[in-house]
């Protein structure tokens, strides 16, 4: 299920502290995480290969996924983690959408390098507006992240040079080779899913992981423990602007087509909720999980129109109430499986702690200690 | 003790609290000192404003009127993470564990960020910080599913791993069982041997007088009385207060 290929750099299996400290070590991985790197490596190949062997429409709908998924790993970390429930994601996706024209078809950057250029004018847009939203606690900031995207997608219908309310075709890259444009655009979009992935698993896998997570589950404990709170959410605000803006900007390159209406719509972030909500809160393998749930109902399903929606409704309403935890809730429950190797798992190795109790530690692995 | 501790250093000081919440006045020009090393227990009928004032000292609400003073500094303005950071760890009266991170994990969180140490550089202080709270053989568990010891203890263990020069203690002996006091009693005298400076909120008066230097009692946010344990308890203003007579 997993597209994550980042394990490379993390180091497998090895204790971290063995040769600095005796008598214990902080196992950061187990051997499951080993095998879930490759399985996820063998999918990330296989979704690589898929231009070369599958039809230009399966390319194209794959996109789509790799949007959803990009979407709701940054809205997870948003409300999951920094507790910002953002319903104005859409801004950014916006920025991105238009960020990928303006640097396009106006600086004249290769499309491709417009969606990276995209990501960084979100990251910097978002940089002074995050200190002015976090004055705003709970549903206030919510309805603020709101306001914010409509003032943007105001703003930009209403200027002549965006297209105004009709929007923008994005030159630039109609022009390309058309395998080029297909085949480019499909990679730059498995990158930024794979990539969102990434940069979620390695800043829960760093020292800021550490205070995010603390944050997930006890802002107020957090504080009291020394953890730079505003710190923390200003660093998760900008990197979801960042992913959130590429992610626009690949769906506006898939399109060609740029529009306020479109780009903007806050239907975006109605998607991202009802992934995040279905897979899993405060995770990173819940999202995914959504994800791919809500393309596949999406697939098959949405071709009966309001009786889809009015199912969507439904399983959004079911799952919010019955299982709030998400779908990976319920795995987390039933078998304390954590395929990314965030967590830190203490094995002590010899009796430096009474031995009765050193024991103890070896019996119980928890979610990621390797037994000795 | 009382006249070694009065010679010795001033590590936490508040001149002149207050604090009202609404039309209550919960804080009322309240003064005290805390030395180097010293243990001092504050005890006081329920709304008095004890854990008024450890928010005050934290930093989680902001004085009306008054000073903070730690270490020769002013921290009335400080931030609480700030306050942490320079060495002000406390207990929460109602166990705030990381519920979905491991034991191991929520110690790691106050041994990097409030001592402003790398992850790697704090998994020492987090093993002496376990060994110390017996929490050792837990490490893994994950800290949403502990006993109520446990979570009194992980309290401890957090405020302990972050270094700190001071600990507030609020009512971490509350809800426990005779046996399970006892063996609190031990490790938080084992602490005062240590040498941490203790300011221990507590209703259940035997474990404060095994272990405190001074108590200092308050009522209606006022001070009441201060001194040596026992004396203090038995006073006539400690006894009015508590026998429901009125306070002076």
């Amino acid at each position: 299920m997993s597209t994550d290929g980042s394990l490379s750099a993390g180091g497998q299996a090895e204790p971290d502290a063995r040769a600095a400290i005796p008598g214990f070590r902080v196992a950061r991985s187990t051997r499951m995480h080993l095998y879930v790197l490759v399985v996820s490596l063998i999918i990330v190949v296989s979704l690589v290969s898929v231009p070369f062997w599958a039809q230009v429409g399966t390319t194209r709908t794959l996109i789509t996924l790799f949007g959803l998924i990009a979407l709701a790993q940054m809205w997870n970390l948003l409300a999951g983690f920094a507790g910002l429930i953002s319903v104005g994601q859409q801004a950014y996706i916006g920025i991105g959408a238009y960020g990928v024209w303006l640097f396009a078809d106006e600086f004249h950057l290769h499309p491709f390098i417009a969606v990276a250029a995209a990501g960084a004018l979100a990251a910097i847009i978002a940089l002074p507006i995050a200190p002015l939203l976090f004055r705003l606690r709970g549903g206030y900031f919510a309805i603020g992240t709101w306001v914010f995207a409509e003032v943007i997608r105001i703003t930009v219908s209403n200027i002549q040079a965006t297209g105004g309310g009709s929007g923008k075709t994005i030159v630039s890259a109609a022009l390309l080779p058309i395998d080029t444009r297909i085949y480019g655009t499909y990679w730059v979009g498995l990158g930024v899913a794979v990539g969102s992935i990434l940069i979620v698993y390695l800043l829960l896998r760093s020292k800021v992981g550490l205070a995010l997570t603390a944050i997930r589950d006890n802002d107020l404990a957090a504080q009291s423990s020394g953890v730079n709170v505003f710190r923390s959410k200003l660093i998760v605000y900008v990197v979801a602007a960042f992913g959130c803006s590429a992610m626009g900007a690949v769906v506006a390159l898939n399109l060609l087509r740029i529009q306020p209406a479109a780009s903007f719509s806050v239907n975006w972030t109605a998607f991202a909720i009802f992934i995040v909500v279905i897979g899993g809160l405060g995770s990173i393998e819940g999202p995914i999980l959504g994800a791919v749930l809500y393309f596949v109902l999406q697939q098959t399903l949405s071709q009966y129109g309001s009786t889809y929606f009015l199912l969507l409704g439904l399983l959004a309403v079911i799952m919010a109430t019955k299982v709030p935890r998400g779908l990976w809730g319920l795995v987390v429950a039933r078998w304390d499986l954590h395929l990314f190797p965030v967590r830190r798992g203490l094995v002590m190795s010899e009796p430096s702690a009474p031995p009765g109790q050193a024991a103890a530690v070896a019996k119980e692995p928890g979610p990621t200690a390797k037994p000795a | 003790m009382t006249a070694d501790t009065k010679r010795s250093t001033v590590v936490l000081e508040t001149e002149g609290l207050k604090k009202s919440f609404g039309g209550v006045q919960v804080i009322d020009d309240l003064t005290l000192q805390l030395h180097e090393g010293e243990a001092l227990g504050i005890v006081g009928p329920n709304g008095a404003g004890k854990t008024t004032l450890f928010n005050l000292i934290s930093g989680v609400h902001r004085p009306d009127e008054g000073r903070v003073v730690f270490k020769d500094r002013d921290i009335t303005h400080l931030s609480r993470q700030n306050r942490c950071r320079q060495g002000i760890g406390r207990t929460f009266q109602i166990p705030k564990p990381f519920a979905d991170m491991s034991v191991f994990e929520n110690v790691l969180v106050c041994a990097t960020y409030a001592r402003g140490a790398g992850e790697r550089a704090s998994y020492q202080r987090c093993v002496e910080t376990l060994e110390l709270t017996r929490l050792t053989g837990l490490a893994n568990k994950q800290a949403g599913k502990l006993t109520l010891l446990n979570r009194k203890r992980l309290e401890l263990a957090r405020a302990l791993a972050g270094d700190p020069s001071v600990l507030l203690l609020d009512e971490i002996a509350g809800g426990l069982t005779e046996v399970e006091v006892e063996e609190l009693i031990l490790t938080i005298r084992e602490l005062h041997a240590e040498g941490y400076s203790i300011i221990w909120i507590e209703h259940i008066v035997h474990a404060l007088l095994a272990t405190v230097d001074r108590i200092y009692a308050i009522s209606f946010g006022r001070k009441l009385i201060d001194g040596d344990p026992s004396e203090v308890m038995c006073s006539d203003e400690v006894q009015a207060c508590y026998m429901g007579g009125t306070p002076i």
